[in-house]
């Protein structure tokens, strides 16, 4: 288990290297120059302006020892500094990772209960008037573009019936501390995350009902039929458990793309987190933010198939770990 | 004759003082309270010495203070200096500084930091600032509260340079010695303005506090001013609508919003407060390469726009259709001919005249949002109406600074703010000096015309202003008969807010430089 462990940990971070190298590579062929942005978003600017910036950032000198001074620095945890935020990168990951798991996390649940209890159903009612229903909501939900069912929802429950606050993560300003401060946040997420959660529960839906159906039809539900077992009980402990695989690595699979996934949402909901971030980084060519960014998605994506090989573990005993 | 009407403006300036402000509010000020609005983008630094883009300006005006602020009319008003004089050969500037102001810090602003401010910080700052110091020989404090400043040759726009977003006064006593850039203040700004910063809550808000050592008595009203930071344009509207922000500052949500929210009940709106910047809106036209080398070419582009349509239909009617290179509410403005209505039939007729072979265009739109990209299309389908095929390139913010600044383009949307005076905001835009490879800004176009570049230069160094505007006057008309550019409009971004919310624009630089004045109604 630990020489698993241990191999696991030296492929991740060759991974994560390689995958910061290329990421330097794409993001410096990218038209556009920060320090041009940076002087668009002046108003003005000199010739010296605009070399000052470059020279104070690094900008002006060869792209490989910039790439160099980059892996070097990334080589010993330092994810640099922001050009246009004026902030140490680690710092405003760290600063703005929080909300984002917050708010990836509760809409992953969400999909993911949802998506399952809603799949079994299915499932179970095959061709039924119910399965037709769960079916043709999830894939409602899924075929209308979030940022439109975001806005509806803001409208419907923030402008018409004022249940929900409109956007943030908590009320700006305010002096709330303990658990009313969580109950504010609390109180902010339940839009942005019933949106998201509602949006990826399909694919939950859809895979557990197929899973599903495919294992009611295996021989060893049948035994247990003529054993006389409870149908919930089979469906729970028989097919349920050895339908849930697909579900496991579909999960893994979106779990790793919990830090960039939520990029609409968190605009539209005015939520501060990672992907926004990207977002503006992105607009602004802030090389280094992007790539931190990039760098942490991808080794949540590592981290989390690593988590979706264990869960196989758990889930199915003859999976062994290699 | 420039220290006659320098010395009235300082006359009427002093005259009106602080009370001045009192004609804005009609009723009697009420302390207290909040008040929220949007800021978009998120700023980047609150440090305006430093950080000059709009949202930074927006927030970092509460904070830091210039030695004057303007008016509608852009006549000067006391701020951190009470009075000024200028000499009558326009020579010698000499400010006194109000006395009994701290930073907020504690420590006491005087003449060491106007003369470190001017001196150090800004020419280290400021590409702008480095412009403006140009014709200035000397900046010397003659004792703690008198600065004087001593020029080579007279120059007009000097006493227009001094508001808080150009020269932002920052305390020696922190920056004196330190690398600017990196100084620690650049977070925790210290400032002399009517709030400190409270929290910064990156990508979510920022909020600030009454400066409890505010010089100017009674100021500020308000107890906070929280700015929501909300990346969307459709729920900043929502915001407002909801009340969670009661003031929407110009440009936060589409232009086709703005007559929905502007009915509600409640909403007021005002177009004041942009008087300095006076953004105008303008196509660059690649003079370089043929056919936009000729300026027949250019003139039928010019008639070939509705641009009074444009105005109606994108802007809902805000702003003004522009008639050249000086915005109408900036002084030196004149009503010169030749301007350019509709006439596509005219167009047609100079596209013939210089054998036009029907190439077509690549326009380049202003990444900024859907009215500018339905501007694009409208211009499209203008210049194609007239023969001009033209393809829309669209890009975003860093791809269309790239494409300008390596003129790869042949038309391109742009709009600048004019700041206050021709020599400053407008002559850069068109004389040779200006025109760099590698920077997006001013002669993008490539015109060159020695007479302009003569013209503008003996009208910023001319000692009284009938001489400039003889200066200024000619120019334009120049500029009108070649078309360097395609001027679009007077931009107009009109400010939203709940009606309760007064005393929200006092100054010609709108909100960024007034809510030390500002009260809610209860």
């Amino acid at each position: 288990m630990l020489r698993f462990i241990l191999g696991r940990m030296v492929k991740i971070a060759l991974i994560l290297l390689a995958i910061t190298i290329l990421n330097f590579c794409l993001i410096h062929m990218a038209p556009g120059d920060p320090a041009l942005v940076m002087a668009g978003e002046a108003g003005d600017a000199d010739p010296k302006f605009i070399e000052d910036l470059r020279a104070q950032f690094g900008l002006d000198k060869p792209f490989i020892v910039q790439l160099w001074t980059y892996v070097s620095h990334f080589a010993t945890g330092d994810l640099g500094f922001s050009y246009r935020q004026q902030m140490p990168v680690s710092e405003l990951i760290l600063d703005r990772l929080p909300a984002t798991l917050l708010l990836s996390i509760s809409a992953f649940v969400i999909s993911l209960v949802l998506g399952v209890v809603a799949g079994v159903i299915a499932a179970a009612r095959q061709g039924k008037a119910s399965d037709s229903i769960i079916s043709t909501i999830a894939l409602l939900f899924y075929a209308t573009p979030l940022f439109w069912m975001a806005l509806m929802a803001v409208l419907l429950f923030s402008v018409q019936l004022g249940w929900m606050p409109a956007f943030g993560y908590e009320t700006a300003a305010s002096d709330f501390t303990g658990l009313t401060r969580i109950l504010d946040i609390a109180h902010h997420l339940i839009l942005p995350a019933v949106v998201l959660g509602l949006f990826f529960m399909a694919t939950y839906v859809r895979i557990t009902r197929a899973s599903m159906l495919e294992v009611n039809r295996l021989d060893f539900v049948k035994t247990a039929r003529a054993k006389g077992l409870k149908p919930s009980v089979i469906q729970r402990r028989h097919v349920l458990r050895n339908a849930i695989l697909p579900v496991v690595t579909l999960a893994g699979l979106h779990a790793g793309q919990l830090v960039g996934g939520a990029v609409l949402i968190e605009t539209v909901f005015a939520w501060p987190g990672i992907g926004r971030l990207m977002f503006e980084a992105l607009q602004s060519r802030d090389y280094n933010v992007l790539l931190g960014v990039f760098t942490v998605s991808a080794a949540l994506v590592l981290m989390f198939n690593l988590i979706t090989d264990f869960t196989y573990r758990i889930v199915d005993p003859r999976i062994r770990l290699k | 004759m420039l220290s006659t009407t320098a010395m009235r403006r300082a006359a009427i300036a002093a005259a009106c003082s602080f009370a001045a402000t009192a004609s804005f509010a009609q009723e009697t000020p009420v302390k207290g309270g909040r008040l929220d609005l949007v800021v978009q983008p998120e700023p980047t630094s609150l440090m305006i010495g430093i950080t000059t883009n709009g949202p930074s300006l927006l927030v970092g005006g509460s904070i830091y203070e210039g030695l004057l602020r303007y008016d509608e009319n852009l006549e000067p008003m006391p701020s951190l200096a009470k009075s000024w004089e200028i000499s009558e050969d326009g020579l010698t500037y000499t400010f006194h500084l109000q006395e009994g102001v701290t930073f907020s810090d504690g420590e006491p602003f005087t003449s060491k930091d106007v003369v470190f401010t001017m001196k150090d910080f800004l020419m280290e700052t400021k590409s702008k600032w480095r412009a403006i110091m140009e014709p200035v020989a000397d900046v010397t404090a003659t004792d703690d509260y008198t600065v004087v400043v001593t020029m080579k040759e007279p120059f007009g726009p000097f006493i227009r340079s001094l508001s808080y977003n150009v020269a932002p006064m920052v305390p020696a006593h922190i920056y004196e010695g330190t690398e600017f850039a990196t100084n620690p203040a650049n977070d925790k700004p210290i400032g002399t303005g009517p709030y400190v910063l409270a929290e910064w809550k990156r990508g979510s808000y920022i909020e600030l506090d009454a400066n409890p050592t505010y010089w100017r008595e009674g100021l500020p009203y308000l107890d906070d001013v929280v700015y929501h930071v909300v990346p969307d344009a459709a729920s900043r509207a929502t915001a407002f609508e909801t009340r969670v922000v009661s003031v929407l500052p110009g440009g936060s949500v589409e232009n086709f919003d703005i007559p929905r929210l502007a009915a509600e009940e409640g909403v007021c709106t005002t177009e004041k407060g942009w008087e300095y910047n006076a953004p105008l809106s303008w196509m660059w036209i690649n003079n370089r390469t043929a056919p936009m080398d000729n300026k027949k070419f250019r003139q039928a582009i010019m008639y070939a726009m509705n641009r009074e349509m444009m105005l109606k239909v994108l802007w809902n009617g805000y702003g003004k259709v522009a008639t050249g290179p000086i915005t109408s509410t900036i002084p030196f403005y004149d009503a010169v001919e030749p301007t350019y209505e509709y006439n596509p039939d005219k167009a047609k007729e100079l596209l013939k005249e210089i054998g036009y072979d029907g190439k077509a265009l690549r326009l380049l739109p202003l990444p900024y949002g859907e009215t500018w990209q339905r501007w694009a299309e409208v211009v499209k389908q203008n210049l194609k109406a007239v023969g001009i095929p033209v393809e829309i390139e669209s890009t975003d913010v860093a791809g269309w600074n790239q494409k300008t600044s390596q003129w790869d383009y042949d038309l391109a949307f742009t709009y600048l703010y004019e700041n206050g005076d021709p020599a400053i905001g407008v002559a850069r835009n068109y004389i040779t000096s200006q025109i760099a490879l590698g920077n997006p800004f001013n002669n993008v176009e490539g015109y060159s015309n020695p007479k302009v570049d003569e013209l503008f230069a003996k009208a910023a160094t001319a000692p009284s202003d009938e001489e400039r505007q003889a200066a200024y006057t000619e120019v334009q008309k120049i500029l009108q008969e070649d078309v360097p550019v395609a001027w679009l409009t007077e931009l107009s971004f009109p400010t939203l807010y709940d009606c309760s919310v007064q005393g929200l624009v006092s100054t010609a630089n709108g909100i960024g430089n007034s809510l030390g004045e500002t009260w809610i109604k209860k």
